[in-house]
């Protein structure tokens, strides 16, 4: 879940992280009132979860109360990528000598936390990455010990950084990194993290995302941010789609079929199993194929739960054939699986043959699953086809 | 109907009200149910039948397990 920007400032500064004085205002009058306050220069921000905000018109400065009033007004009438504004954030504005970027994220390949750090903030850091690659550090460091400082100190002094810069810029990227690990962050980052024209350094703009799973272990943190557990922070109002998944899901406690979520494509995919579903996503979308959803079936679903799923994916228009594949898996039977897509595929009018164009569940029970698949004429690949050969083999049958 | 598989129950079965018991009480898929005094198999739970065995345990052959993707093979 996403945090706001707003919220993300409440965390930093709980941590002690140096911010610029600002108000959360829900209305032209309270963002009035909060410039009146700051007296000076104001920068006032739409507060939506979506990037783009600049873009989009969602920022605009104000150098006078009045003003921030009728820019408040402008930015809470502004829908920014389909998103309406929970308020803007009233800010006072600072002069800028230099712009940094930091960000703590989740290493997938080294499976372990890492700290971004760069001298060229303010900008799009994959742009740095390609363009000024020795502008940018990437530190990672144990989520199981106690994060050291002198790991911050790396990550800033990797790309030159180096006098009275260092140790307020060590000291707020530790601090981030602490912020990191404390609330179960998949992502904090500020940028920019910028040194002012008076040599002070302070965070300008963070961004955070908190593990969905992670809300009950930080309760009293969305507690503190006001968050109920019914503000679900998705990027967009679920589509009808994606609530028929979640009662599939709910209907039925045995195994899950969750985080159904639709896409433009027109391949079906019923896929899952502890990451799987994200390798093999990616591997269709290598492939050259389209998805027409994602989703996460797994834990030993009921017969029935798999094949209301199918159902689903065969009842969005333009799906053809479904993609049946995990990885190897050992909490979910291989068999079970078989006859709820097949029971599926039935259900819907279509023929199992000619709709599945693959099914690679290896593991358990696989051995009952294939005769249930010869009887219906269904290809089967075991373990010695890779994910991503398997979602080959799927893209390709989609011309026929 | 049921796709994959299906179960016989022997009137034998019917006479012995503590086995049609322990039958509704063993199936971790509710396949055996009482209706009346007569212990029924529920058409709609039959595909969810894991093939564990704890039917066959407790009947013997007096229930039948019926692996029908399987050229009707029974499971043992
Ligand atoms: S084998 Fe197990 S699941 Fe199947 S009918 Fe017998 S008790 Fe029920």
């Amino acid at each position: 879940m996403r945090l706001y920007e707003f919220e993300a400032k409440q965390v930093l500064a709980k941590q002690g992280v140096p911010l610029p004085k600002r108000t959360f205002a829900k209305t032209p009058e309270e963002a009035e009132a909060a410039a009146a306050a700051i007296a000076g220069p104001v920068v006032l921000k739409s507060q939506v979860l979506s990037g783009g905000r600049m873009k989009a018109g969602g920022v605009l400065f104000a150098d006078d109360p009045q003003t921030a009033k009728t820019h408040a007004a402008t930015i809470l009438a502004l829908e920014i990528n389909g998103q309406q504004p929970a308020g803007v954030l009233v800010e006072e504005r600072r002069n800028i000598a230099q712009e940094y970027f930091a960000a703590v994220t989740w290493d997938g390949r080294a499976k372990r936390p890492v700290i971004i750090f760069s001298d060229m903030g303010g900008i799009d850091i994959e742009e740095v990455a390609e363009t000024h690659p020795d502008h940018i550090s990437r530190t990672t460091f144990s989520p199981s010990r106690p994060f050291s400082d002198y790991t911050a100190k790396v990550a800033v002094a990797s790309v030159g950084v180096t006098g009275n810069e260092l140790a307020p810029l060590t000291r707020i990227v530790a601090a981030l990194a602490r912020t990191f690990l404390q609330y179960d962050l998949t992502l904090a980052e500020i940028n920019p993290l910028v040194k002012l024209d008076d040599g002070s350094i302070m965070a300008l703009d963070s961004h955070m995302d908190m593990e969905d799973e992670a809300r009950g272990a930080q309760r009293t943190l969305l507690t503190e941010l006001a968050i109920p557990d019914s503000d679900t922070r998705q990027a967009r109002p679920p589509t009808q789609f994606e609530i028929d998944g979640a009662l599939v899901d709910s209907a039925d406690t045995r195994g899950v079929a969750g985080r159904v979520v639709e896409f433009d494509g027109d391949m079906g995919l019923v896929i899952g199993a502890g990451g799987g579903s994200l390798t093999l996503f990616d591997a269709v979308r290598g492939a050259g194929g389209k998805p027409a959803n994602y989703c996460e079936i797994g834990g030993n679903p009921s017969v029935n739960k798999a094949a209301n799923l199918t159902k689903l994916v065969l009842s969005k228009p333009g799906v053809q054939k479904i993609a049946v594949m995990m990885n190897v898996v050992s909490n979910t039977r291989a068999d079970m699986m078989a006859r709820g897509v097949i029971k599926g595929c039935l259900d819907a009018g279509r023929v199992p043959a000619d709709t599945i164009a693959i099914f690679r569940i290896p593991g358990s029970w696989e051995e009952e699953a294939v005769k249930i698949l010869q009887q219906y004429g269904v290809e089967y690949v075991d373990r010695t086809v890779s994910m991503h050969e398997a979602a080959g083999r799927a893209v390709a049958k989609m011309g026929n | 109907m049921s796709l994959f598989i299906t179960v016989e129950i022997a009137d034998a079965v019917q006479s012995d009200e503590a086995l049609k018991k322990q039958l509704v009480e063993v199936c971790p898929v509710d396949i055996f149910a009482l209706d009346g005094p007569r212990l029924t198999a529920v058409e709609n739970n039959l595909d969810e039948c894991t093939l564990c065995r704890l039917c066959l345990d407790a009947a013997g052959d007096k229930v039948a397990v019926i692996k029908l993707y399987d050229g009707n093979a029974r499971l043992e």
